[in-house]
């Protein structure tokens, strides 16, 4: 929306092209480059499939340099968004605008500037890798010395030289899902779109497409959706929760961490079996709660670390251990995401 | 250009990835001799020509083709490759002909291999070695449109056995509608404009005309137009399916 109203202002700024306006232009320019360095741009981008819903009017808008995680629960409109952005979808309404491109309007002007990989990394499961990779970077353009250099540095990157020749569908669920990375990297492209990018893959190619990704990052706009939530706080400087079609939390995985009711709770493990005497004291000072699973530990919220120590200092409380919860993203996102009545309970 | 040429090739290089194209050579290239040979009486005729050899060609490709242009598109959609090859920067337009052209070109070199009988022939006689080139090519623009409607019907389903025996009925429904097996269905109710109209689309008509040597251009524009349009159909329905 904003980004139209200043289209308007340039294009009157144009029509009076009188020099006593230059400066309405410069600002103009201004806040329009910025909107512009918003590589992929949502405005109420929505998709019913007959009666229903799967995207519900999001609005988003991610820089360069960023990389944004899409959480939800199975069916929450996750892929269908990813795809509505890489112009695999129509949306119902709504427009996506991805490097400055309307993704309705010039779908292959923004596939050329973007990599996609579809959920479950497809890929033609009679070909090999390096002949797939060809068939991808041809498509892109590329030819001859170039595109052997571009395969080859996929490849490397990825990690892929070592089953090169051998036929995808014989493939791990690793090297799959590498090939599908690889297919998305190859163009070296501005805008990327991984759909669970780290799925079937075990902790050490986890850590190694992790560190891919933070590797690209600060070029290029990233999203990925994920199941895995500490998957967020590893790679990615935004997460966004969605539910139902519907964008329902949107912030660094920091600031997410903070809506936990559980963030900054301090919780003491009871030395022995003064656990009802610690309950009284700290009761005075904050909500206190069990911890589910430790009987001789106590979670206090609405109080903190120093003073909890203090008091367990002056009243010499058989304590063997505090420490400071941060909150778990589990939590946040079972809160935001849980029908009510589970989320109550 | 570029692109329609990296599709068609990727998918012709796929029929010889499996079995499939060999598979198929083989028994194409034993059904069409012993066709000319057993049933269209090759020797008995007593004729330096190939008539007995393509007049059977409907009939075979009406049970071979369908088992080509039937994994085109719904192997794509049911392995989900087609996400992957319609967020590539192609158009919907270059990727449907893309897939024709490498189905086409493959039943050309099933047809290229069949050259021993024109050998034969011409060992054994002087046949109109024109009406053969003919024949040829009306046999290959002919295949070109069964080849057209399964790749469309193909675009319409993730199963491939769906898309190989509603494609079949599609081609033969295509090759008998100037016979009156089906004329007669329609002769009682509808009004003779249709009832030529639909005797007009045979198969077998417009390529026994051509296999009697004559190139008569309204053959050629017939299966050309025949092969636009179903590509044309077969581009909507990979738009229609993909937003589905």
């Amino acid at each position: 929306m904003i980004c139209r109203q200043i289209e308007l202002t340039i294009n009157d700024a144009d029509r009076n092209a009188g020099q006593s306006i230059k400066a309405p232009i410069l600002i103009g320019t201004k806040i329009w480059d910025a909107c512009m360095s918003q590589l992929i741009l949502l405005e109420q981008l929505s998709k019913s499939f007959g009666a229903f819903t799967a995207v519900d009017g999001i609005d988003l808008a991610v820089p360069k340099g960023e990389v944004l995680g899409f959480l939800g629960p199975n069916g929450a409109g996750k892929s269908t968004t990813m795809k509505m952005i890489a112009g695999f979808l129509e949306p119902t309404s709504g427009r996506a605008t991805v490097a400055g491109f309307d993704v309705s309007k010039s779908p292959v002007e923004v596939k050329r500037r973007l990599g996609y990989m579809p959920e479950g990394a497809p890929s033609y499961g009679d070909m090999t890798p390096g002949s797939f990779l060809n068939f991808v970077a041809e498509i892109r353009g590329f030819d001859g010395a170039e595109k052997k250099r571009r395969i080859d540095e996929t490849v490397e990157k990825v990690r892929l030289s070592e089953v090169f020749h051998q036929q995808i569908e014989t493939l791990s669920k690793g090297f799959k899902r590498r090939v599908g990375l690889a297919q998305a990297m190859i163009h070296d492209p501005e805008i990327l779109v991984l759909d669970e990018p780290t799925d079937g893959l075990d902790p050490n190619q986890k850590y190694h497409v992790r560190g891919l990704i933070e590797e690209m990052a600060k070029d290029k706009a990233i999203i990925i959706s994920t199941h895995i939530l500490e998957e967020v706080e590893a790679v990615c400087s935004r997460a966004v929760i969605i539910a139902h079609g519907k964008l329902l939390a949107d912030g660094t995985p920091a600031a997410l961490l903070e809506r936990d009711p559980h963030h900054n709770a301090v919780v003491v493990s009871v030395q022995g079996d003064g656990i009802d005497k610690v309950r009284e004291v700290l009761s005075a000072m904050g909500v206190v709660e069990a911890v589910a699973g430790r009987a001789n530990q106590i979670r206090l919220i609405g109080s903190n670390s120093k003073d909890v120590s203090q008091v367990i200092r002056e009243k010499k409380l058989p304590i063997e251990e505090v420490y400071v919860e941060r909150g778990t993203l589990d939590n946040i996102f079972r809160q935001i995401t849980a029908p009510k009545e589970t989320a109550n309970a | 250009m570029r692109n329609i040429y990296i599709i068609a090739k990727r998918e012709f290089a796929a029929y010889f990835a499996t079995p499939v194209a060999y598979v198929f050579l083989v028994i194409f290239l034993a059904m069409t001799g012993s066709f000319a040979f057993f049933l269209g009486g090759f020797f008995s005729r007593g004729q330096a020509d190939l008539v007995a050899f393509f007049s059977y060609h409907p009939w075979l490709y009406l049970a071979l083709i369908p088992a080509i242009s039937m994994r085109l598109w719904a192997e794509e959609r049911n392995s989900g490759t087609i996400e992957l090859l319609m967020t590539l920067p192609i158009s919907t337009t270059e990727a449907v002909l893309g897939k024709f052209m490498a189905a086409w070109a493959f039943t050309a070199i099933a047809l290229g291999l069949t050259f021993p009988m024109w050998v034969t022939v011409n060992v054994l006689g002087n046949p109109d070695n024109g009406v053969i080139i003919t024949s040829y090519t009306g046999s290959l623009f002919m295949a070109g449109a069964f080849l057209a409607i399964g790749a469309c019907l193909s675009a319409a389903t993730k199963s491939q056995v769906i898309a190989f025996i509603v494609a079949a009925t599609a081609c033969f429904l295509f090759t008998m509608s100037g016979l009156d097996l089906v004329l007669n269905f329609f002769r009682g109710w509808a009004p003779d404009v249709l009832v030529d109209t639909i005797a007009s689309f045979s198969f077998l008509t417009h390529f026994q005309a051509v296999t009697n040597g004559v190139i008569d251009l309204r053959d050629a524009i017939f299966f050309l137009s025949l092969i636009a349009f179903w590509l044309f159909a077969n581009v909507i329905v990979v738009d229609m399916k993909k937003s589905a």
